[in-house]
C-alpha cells in the first residue's frame, strides 16, 4: 500500500485530502493498516503513547519531546520521491511554528525547505505533545525535531558510508543527497528504501554548527502566509467535505440556564432543515445550507424558553468577593512564619476577567461513520480533546480521532474544544454525514473561558541604600487551566441529559504556575515570601489566556518596582539592574533602555503635554524568553486619553530560528496587552455575561495602536530555545502603567487603564 | 436563481435571495477569502469590494447585488502571482493568524482605488473599522503604505494600471 | 546592667555625625515614602495660576464647561483638549477655534476674569475685537457672572499648551459683526419665570445659556442668526439635523424627563435612539455633569415638547411603547422576491430586520426620531456612515451601508422606512437628498466607513 503524494503546495503543507487523512485506499487508516504497508516509505510507524513504549533508561535523556516520543520515524519520514515528511504534535495558530519547524528540519537535514511537508497534530499520525501552549513549542517540538533531523542525517551519512565503503567524514551532504569524494552520490530516498528509521533517539545529537547555518536564524518568510492572502483553504472554517451539513447550536443565555420548553416544530419545517438535535439542554439544528441553519437556529431560539437563575454577584464586588471564596493557599517561596516586618511600600493591584475574543468564532467539523468519530478542530490539544470527547460520548478512545486545522488566533483555551464537542455530539446524531458547527459571535463571547480576575498585594522593605531587603507577594486567582482531558471540561457536556460536571481544578505547579506564573520575581531579593491563593471555583468560567497569571503578576511586580524606585529615589532602570545577577536579564534591560534613549528622555512638559516614559522587564516563567519593554505615552490630562507614542522592546529568545517570527509575536503581544490594559473587562449582570460582541467588549483599533514599535533581538545561537509568544504580555502592561504614572504623577493599580479611570485618578 | 458578478465572472446562484453574500461566496462559490467574524458588520473579516467600495458581505443580502461588480481577495491575485497589495502583505509578513487579513486587504484595496496616495493618517482612519486581534496592525499599515508606494512608482500618473 | 561606654572625643563627633546622617537619611526616606503615599500632589496642573483658585470653584467650573461643551469646539481631532485648532465650517467660511488653555502667548493666559466676562457676555475679545458668533455668545450672554468666574477658575488651572490656531478663512470682516450684533444680539441675563418652579427655571437657564442648545436646534436666518420666534424648532449642525425640542417635535414616543436624562447622560434611549453625529460629544460631556443639572435641563426640554406629536400620541394611547416594538412583517424569515432588488420592504427585511426588529441590537425603527423628522438627512447619514462609538468605549455599532446599497436602493429603503415606521407624509426628492448627503460627507473631513 502506498500513500499517494500530492504535489507539494507552496505553503509546505499537505493538501486538504491529506490533512483529512484520506488515502488512496480509503477514508481513514487504522494504525495496523498503516504499519502493515510496504513500499518505498518508512513503513513502520510507532505512535508511542505519552507514557512511552517501555523505554529503557537511555531514552530518558533525549532532548525536548523526544523524551516522550523517542522513536525517530514518529517525527521524520522520507518518501520515495524525496519528499520529507516531518510530524509535530504542536499546532499553528499564527505564531509561525509551522515555518520555524520546517526551518529546523531543513537545516539539520540539509535540504531545501520546499522539500519538507509538515504534518501538525493529528491523534492518528503525530506524536502526542499535549497542548500547544505555555510557549513550549520551540522548546519541546523544536528541540525534538531539530535533534531528530540531525540524528536522521547522521544515520543517512552512516548508511552512505557503508554503501560507498568510505569513512563518513569524507562525505558531503547537500540538498538531500550524499556525495563521496570520488563523485558517487546517493539520494536520501534511495538510502532508506526498504529500511526503517524505527530506532530510538539518542540523548545527544550532532547538531550543525550555528555558524554554518543557512536557514535557521535567517529571515525566512512564513510558509502559510501567501495562501492565506489569496484564498487558499487554510482554516478549519474552510474545510468542505462531500455531503457536509451545516449546524448551529442554540446556546443557553447564561451559566446554569436549563432548557424549559422547546417547541421545535416550526424550525423543523424550515427550508433545508435536516434535523433538530436535543439532549437535555443541548439544542442544535442541522441544515443543508449554512444560512438555512442560521435561520433555523434563530427560529429555534425564539421557540425555546430557559430557566435562568441569578447566580452572579455584582461586578463591582468582584475583588471583594474573591477573597471570601473558598481557596487553597500555597506558599511558593519563603518562610511559613515570617515574623513582623516594617514595610517601606505596600500596594495592591487588580485585574478583571478578560477575554480571548478570537476574531474568528470557533468552528469544528465532525464525521461519525462505522463507529468511528473524526473531528477536525482548532483545539490546542487534540490528544486531551480526544479523551474528553470519547468520555463524553462513551466511545472507546481508539474510535475517536482529532485532527488539527487552523483557527484564528486563540490566545489560549478559548471555545475551540467546545465547538469540537458540539460537532461530535451532532455528528453522532447524524451518522454518515460530516457536520460543520460554527459558533456565532455572541456564543464565543458569552461561553468562552475567560482569563481569571486576579488580585495581588505586594509589600517590600528598602534599606538605606535602596536595596530590597524584604518582599511579600500574595496573589488571588481562579484557575488558569480548565482544558480538556475530561468530558466535564466541555461546555456541551454540562447540558446533556446525563451531564458531566466541570472537574475541580488543581493549580499548575511551579515553576510553570498558573495564577502564580511569574509570581516569583527574577530579582535578587534576600527574603521573599510568595503565596498563591488558589480559588478552585470562580463564578465565571475561566481557563488559560495568553501568559496566564504572568500578565497580572508581572504587571503588579513591575509597577511595584517603579513604586519602590520612586521611594528609593533611583532611576527605575538602574533600580532593576541593581537587583539582578542574571546577565541575560541585564542585557535585555540595557538594550531596551539604550535603544529607547532612556537617559536622554525629555518629558517636554512645557508644551503642556503630559508625556511620560515607563519601563518593565520579565523573564517569562523565569524559564522562557527575556523581555524588556520601554514605552512612551502622551496623556491628555483633561480626558484621560492615553496615546502610546512608541514602544521599544528587547528580547532574548535563546537560539533564534526565525527572527521575524519573534518580532511578529513580540509586536502582537505588545499590542494585544495594550488592548487588554487600556480597554478590556468582561461585563456581567446578576445572571448573564453582557459582553456579547465588539460593541459591548471594545478592543484596540487602528486609531489607538502605538505610532511606533521597535524590537531588538539578542540572538544566542546554540543555546536552548526560549518560548517567546507570551513574553511581552506582562511587561507591556506594566510599562504602560509606569509611563502613565510618570506622565501625570498618579499610579493606577487597577486594570484596565480606561480614560475614565485615568481621569478620575488625575482629578479636575 | 440570482446572477452575481464576482471577480469578473458571472455566476448563477441557487440560493435564497436573503442569503448574505458571505455564505454564497464561501459555500456556493468556494471562495475562502471572506471570513465569518461576527455576522454583524462590526469586525470587517468578511469585507469584499462592491463597485469599488468596501462592503461587509456578512450583512449584505445577495439580491441587492444584481448588476454590481463584486471583488474578493481571490480576484486580486494568486499565491503564484499576487496582486500589489497581496505582494506588499507578503513582503511585510503582515499576518499572524491571518484570519482578518483578506478583509484588511479588500478594505485597503477600496482605499487605494479611490486614493492612490493616502497619507499615513488617512490609511489609519480608513482601516479603523476593521479589527485585528493578534496585533498585526503595524505591519498592516506598513503593507498598505508599501503597496501604495509600489503602485505609484509603477505608474507615473499615480493611477492604478 | 549599667555599663557606660567611655567615649573618646573623636568617637563622640563621629557618633554625632552618624546620628545626624542617620536622621537625614530617615527624613529623606520618610519624605520619599510620604511623597509616594500622596502622589496625588504630582497630578496638579502646571499653569502659573494653579493653587490660587479654590478647588471647589475649579470643580464647579469643570462641569459648567462640560455643559458648555467647550472641549468639543476648542479641541482639534487628536489634539490636546482646549488647545484649539478645530475647523468650524459656517455658511460664510471656516473659523478655527482658539486656544483657551492658559498659555500666555497663544492661549488666554493673560486674560483677566473681566476679559472672560466680556467675551462671554458681549462677544468681544481681550483686544476689543468682535468675536464671530460661531462662538455662541448670543447664548453665553445669559450665563451668570459667578458661573463665568467658575469657568474662568477652571480654564486658568488647565495645562498651558503652546498652539496657535490657523487663520480664519471667513468672508465676513470683523467690523461687520457690529452690524450683525445690532440687529440680532440681545445681551443680558434671562429673568426667572415665576410661573414655573425652580427646576424648570434652572433648566431654562442652562439650555438657553451655557448649553446653547438653540445654536443647533433653532433654525437660522440668511445672516446666520437664530430665529427667536422659532426657538428650538429644529436646526442643523455639521450636516446633521438637530430635531425640534419644542412642540414641533416629531418624536414618535414621548420624551419624558427620565428618558431625556438617560439619553443625555448615556447617549442612548431605547425609545428614541442614539446620540450620533454632533450630539455624541454633548452626551459624552453631560455624562460628567451632576445629575441634578441634567435633570433640570430635561425638565425644561420636556416641558417645551409638551404639546408635541409624541405627547399627543401618548395621550391618545397610540405611541409605540417599549413593549410593542415594531417588527418587520411578514417577518424576516418570510421569503422575498429576488427580482425586486430595489424594493424597500425586501431590503429592510433581509438587511435591517436582523438588528432592528424588536430593538434587538439597533433601535426599533418606529421609535426612531430619524424616520419622523422633517427631512431624511440624519437617516441617510447613519445608513451611509454607520454609528461608531468612541475608541475603546462600549456603544452600539451600526455598520456603514455605503457601497452595500446603491443610491437607488438607499432611497427606496428610506422611503419605505418613512412609510412603514414614520407614519408621516412621504419625504420629497429622497434621491437628491442621498446625493447631497454623499457630497457633504465627501467634502467634510469625515472618517470613511
Amino acid at each position: 500500500m502506498t500513500i499517494s503524494r500530492k504535489p507539494l503546495r507552496a505553503d509546505g503543507c499537505e493538501t486538504q485530502r491529506e490533512m483529512s487523512g484520506e488515502t488512496a485506499h480509503g477514508f481513514r487508516l487504522s494504525r495496523r493498516e498503516f504499519v502493515a504497508g510496504a513500499g518505498a516509505l518508512v513503513v513502520s510507524f510507532a505512535l508511542a503513547p505519552r507514557l512511552g513504549l517501555g523505554q529503557n533508561a537511555q531514552d530518558a535523556g533525549a532532548p525536548g519531546s523526544l523524551k516522550d516520543t523517542p522513536i525517530l520515524d514518529a517525527w521524520i519520514r522520507i518518501g520515495a520521491d524525496g519528499t520529507i515528511t516531518v510530524f509535530t504534535g504542536k499546532v499553528e495558530f499564527g505564531q509561525g511554528i509551522k515555518t520555524a519547524l520546517i526551518q529546523l528540519a531543513a537545516e539539520e537535514l540539509v535540504v531545501s525547505p520546499s522539500r519538507i511537508v509538515l504534518v501538525t497534530a493529528d491523534t492518528a499520525r503525530t506524536p502526542n505533545e499535549g497542548y500547544t501552549a505555555g510557549s513550549h513549542s520551540m522548546q519541546d517540538s523544536g528541540t525534538a525535531i531539530m535533534n531528530a533531523a540531525a540524528q536522521v542525517r547522521e544515520m543517512l551519512i552512516g548508511m552512505a558510508a557503508s554503501r560507498f565503503g568510505v569513512p563518513p567524514e569524507t562525505l558531503a551532504v547537500k540538498d538531500g543527497s550524499i556525495r563521496a569524494a570520488d563523485g558517487r552520490s546517493v539520494a536520501y530516498a534511495e538510502l532508506v528504501a526498504g529500511q526503517a528509521l524505527h530506532v530510538a533517539a539518542q540523548p545527544q545529537s550532532k547538531l550543525r554548527d550555528p555558524k554554518a547555518r543557512t536557514i535557521v536564524g535567517k529571515e525566512f518568510p512564513r510558509v502559510d502566509i501567501p495562501g492565506k492572502l489569496t484564498g487558499a483553504v487554510a482554516y478549519v472554517h474552510d474545510l468542505r467535505l462531500p455531503n457536509m451539513a451545516h449546524a448551529r447550536v442554540v446556546r443557553p443565555p447564561s451559566y446554569g440556564a436549563r432548557l424549559g420548553a422547546l417547541n421545535s416544530g416550526a424550525a423543523e419545517k424550515m427550508p433545508g432543515v435536516v434535523k433538530v438535535v436535543r439532549d437535555g439542554s443541548f439544542v442544535a439544528v442541522v441544515a443543508e445550507g449554512e444560512f438555512q441553519a442560521i435561520a433555523a437556529m434563530r427560529a429555534l431560539s425564539r421557540a425555546a424558553t430557559w430557566d435562568e437563575r441569578a447566580t452572579l454577584s455584582p461586578q463591582a464586588d468582584v475583588y471583594a468577593e474573591m477573597q471570601t471564596l473558598p481557596h487553597e493557599d500555597y506558599l511558593i517561596q519563603g518562610d511559613a512564619s515570617p515574623g513582623a516586618k516594617t514595610w517601606s511600600v505596600e500596594s495592591s493591584y487588580r485585574r478583571p476577567y478578560q477575554m480571548h475574543a478570537a476574531i474568528g468564532p470557533s468552528c469544528a467539523v465532525a464525521l461519525f461513520e462505522a463507529g468511528k468519530l473524526t473531528v477536525w478542530t482548532h483545539s490546542q490539544g487534540v490528544y486531551p480533546l480526544k479523551a474528553a470527547i470519547a468520555e463524553m460520548l462513551r466511545l472507546a478512545p481508539d474510535s475517536v480521532r482529532c485532527i488539527h486545522m487552523e483557527g484564528s488566533g486563540c490566545y489560549g483555551h478559548n471555545a475551540a474544544d467546545d465547538a469540537a464537542a458540539d460537532a461530535a455530539l451532532i455528528a453522532v446524531a447524524l451518522p454518515g454525514r460530516p457536520v460543520r458547527v460554527q459558533w456565532m459571535r455572541a456564543h464565543e463571547h458569552l461561553w468562552e473561558p475567560f482569563g481569571s480576575a486576579m488580585l495581588t498585594t505586594v509589600k517590600a522593605a528598602l534599606d538605606a541604600q535602596g536595596k530590597i531587603t524584604d518582599w511579600q507577594f500574595d496573589v488571588w486567582s481562579g484557575t488558569h487551566s480548565s482544558r480538556p482531558g475530561k468530558a466535564g471540561n466541555l461546555a456541551a457536556a454540562w447540558l446533556l441529559q446525563s451531564p458531566f460536571q466541570l472537574p475541580l481544578p488543581k493549580p499548575i505547579p511551579q515553576p510553570e504556575g498558573g495564577g502564580d506564573r511569574n509570581a516569583v520575581p527574577l530579582y535578587d531579593i534576600a527574603n521573599a515570601r510568595i503565596t498563591h491563593h488558589f480559588i478552585p471555583k470562580m463564578p465565571l468560567r475561566v481557563s488559560a489566556l495568553r501568559s496566564l497569571g504572568a500578565y497580572m503578576n508581572v504587571f503588579s511586580i513591575e509597577s511595584f518596582m517603579d513604586e519602590l524606585s520612586l521611594a528609593a529615589k533611583l532611576d527605575p532602570v538602574q533600580f532593576r539592574l541593581r537587583h539582578l545577577k542574571d546577565t541575560r536579564a541585564q542585557d535585555v534591560i540595557r538594550l531596551a533602555a539604550e535603544r529607547f534613549g532612556w537617559n536622554a528622555f525629555d518629558s517636554q512638559r512645557e508644551l503642556g503635554r503630559r508625556r511620560g516614559r515607563g519601563f518593565a522587564f520579565a523573564r517569562y516563567k523565569n524559564l522562557g524568553a527575556y523581555a524588556a519593554v520601554a514605552m512612551e505615552v502622551d496623556v491628555d490630562r483633561e480626558s484621560g486619553r492615553i496615546d502610546i507614542v512608541r514602544a521599544v522592546a528587547a528580547v532574548d529568545s535563546g537560539d533564534v530560528v526565525n527572527p521575524d517570527g519573534i518580532r511578529n509575536q513580540i509586536e502582537g503581544g505588545i499590542i494585544q496587552s495594550l488592548s487588554w490594559s487600556l480597554y478590556e473587562s468582561v461585563a456581567f449582570d446578576d445572571t448573564r455575561i453582557t459582553s456579547r460582541d465588539w460593541s459591548s467588549y471594545p478592543i484596540m483599533r487602528f486609531a489607538s495602536v502605538p505610532q511606533k514599535i521597535d524590537i531588538h533581538i539578542i540572538d544566542r545561537p546554540g543555546t536552548p530555545f526560549l518560548g517567546t509568544g507570551e513574553a511581552t504580555q506582562g511587561p507591556a502592561a506594566a510599562a504602560l502603567a509606569n509611563a502613565v504614572a510618570d506622565a501625570v504623577g498618579v499610579r493606577i493599580r487597577e486594570l484596565p487603564l480606561t480614560g475614565k479611570r485615568v481621569k478620575a485618578a488625575i482629578g479636575v | 436563481m440570482i446572477t452575481l458578478n464576482v471577480n469578473g465572472r458571472v455566476h448563477e446562484v441557487d440560493a435564497d435571495p436573503k442569503t448574505p453574500l458571505l455564505y454564497v461566496l464561501r459555500n456556493d462559490l468556494k471562495l475562502n477569502g471572506a471570513k465569518f467574524g461576527c455576522g454583524l458588520g462590526q469586525c470587517g473579516a468578511c469585507t469584499v469590494m462592491v463597485d469599488g467600495e468596501a462592503v461587509y458581505s456578512c450583512i449584505t443580502p445577495i439580491f441587492v447585488l444584481k448588476g454590481r461588480a463584486i471583488t474578493t481577495v481571490e480576484g486580486l491575485g494568486t499565491a503564484e502571482r499576487p496582486g500589489p497589495l497581496q505582494q506588499a502583505f507578503i513582503d511585510e509578513q503582515a499576518a499572524q493568524c491571518g484570519y482578518c487579513i483578506a478583509g484588511m486587504i479588500m478594505r485597503a484595496q477600496a482605499l487605494l482605488e479611490r486614493n492612490p496616495s493616502p497619507s499615513d493618517e488617512e490609511i489609519r482612519v480608513h482601516m479603523n473599522p476593521a479589527l485585528c486581534r493578534c496585533g498585526t496592525h503595524m505591519r498592516i499599515l506598513r503593507a498598505v503604505r508599501r503597496a501604495s508606494d509600489a503602485i505609484r512608482n509603477a505608474s507615473p500618473t499615480g493611477k492604478r494600471t | 546592667m549599667n555599663n557606660p561606654v567611655k567615649r573618646s572625643p573623636s568617637l563622640k563627633i563621629t557618633l554625632a555625625m552618624m546620628s545626624v546622617l542617620g536622621m537625614a537619611i530617615a527624613i529623606v526616606v520618610a519624605v520619599a515614602v510620604a511623597r509616594h503615599a500622596s502622589s496625588a500632589g504630582a497630578a496638579q496642573p502646571l499653569s502659573a495660576a494653579a493653587g490660587s483658585f479654590d478647588t471647589t470653584l475649579v470643580a464647579k467650573g469643570a462641569w459648567l464647561a462640560a455643559i458648555g461643551n467647550c472641549n468639543t469646539c476648542h479641541t482639534a481631532d487628536h489634539g490636546t483638549t482646549f488647545a484649539g485648532g478645530r475647523a468650524l465650517p459656517t455658511p460664510f467660511g471656516t473659523i478655527y477655534a482658539t486656544n483657551i488653555t492658559p498659555d500666555q502667548e497663544t492661549g488666554i493666559g493673560r486674560w483677566s476674569p473681566s476679559d472672560l466676562l466680556r467675551a462671554m457676555h458681549q462677544g468681544v475679545d481681550r483686544e476689543g475685537r468682535h468675536l464671530y458668533p460661531a462662538f455662541p455668545y448670543d447664548h453665553f450672554t445669559h450665563v451668570a457672572d459667578e458661573d463665568v468666574n467658575a469657568i474662568y477658575a477652571f480654564l486658568m488651572t488647565r495645562d498651558p499648551v503652546r498652539a496657535k490656531a490657523p487663520a480664519n478663512r471667513i468672508l465676513v470682516p470683523r467690523a461687520a459683526i457690529g452690524v450683525w450684533k445690532s440687529l440680532y444680539f440681545k445681551p443680558g441675563a434671562i429673568a426667572s419665570d415665576a410661573g414655573h418652579d425652580a427646576r424648570w427655571n434652572r433648566g431654562r437657564y442652562l439650555v438657553d445659556g451655557l448649553g446653547h442648545c438653540g445654536a443647533c436646534h433653532t433654525p437660522r436666518n440668511a445672516l446666520g442668526a437664530e430665529k427667536d420666534q422659532e426657538a428650538l424648532a429644529g436646526g442643523s449642525a455639521e450636516g446633521w439635523r438637530a430635531p425640534a425640542l419644542n412642540e414641533s417635535s416629531q418624536a414618535p414616543a414621548l420624551w419624558t424627563v427620565e428618558r431625556l436624562v438617560t439619553y443625555l447622560r448615556t447617549g442612548f434611549d431605547a425609545a428614541h435612539g442614539t446620540a450620533a453625529g454632533a450630539m455624541e460629544p454633548v452626551a459624552h460631556n453631560l455624562s460628567m455633569v451632576p445629575e441634578a443639572e441634567v435633570n433640570a435641563i430635561a425638565v425644561y426640554i420636556a416641558a417645551r415638547m409638551g404639546a408635541s406629536a409624541g405627547a399627543r400620541a401618548t395621550a391618545a394611547g397610540m405611541a409605540p411603547g417599549a413593549g410593542n416594538a415594531a417588527r418587520s412583517e411578514p417577518g424576516e424569515d418570510a421569503p422575498i422576491d429576488a427580482g425586486k432588488a430595489d424594493d424597500g420592504d425586501a431590503i429592510y427585511r433581509s438587511t435591517c430586520a436582523r438588528c432592528h426588529d424588536d430593538g434587538r441590537r439597533g433601535i426599533a425603527l418606529d421609535h426612531s426620531t430619524s424616520t419622523t423628522d422633517t427631512t431624511p438627512g440624519n437617516l441617510i447619514r447613519v445608513m451611509l456612515e454607520g454609528i461608531h462609538p468612541r475608541e475603546g468605549e462600549k456603544g452600539g455599532i451600526m455598520p456603514a451601508f455605503r457601497g452595500a446599497l446603491d443610491d437607488a436602493q438607499l432611497a427606496s429603503l428610506v422611503s419605505y422606512l418613512r412609510m412603514r415606521f414614520g407614519h408621516a407624509p412621504p419625504w420629497q426628492d429622497i434621491g437628491s437628498e442621498v446625493a447631497r448627503a454623499k457630497r457633504e460627507l465627501a467634502s467634510e473631513d469625515r472618517k470613511p466607513s
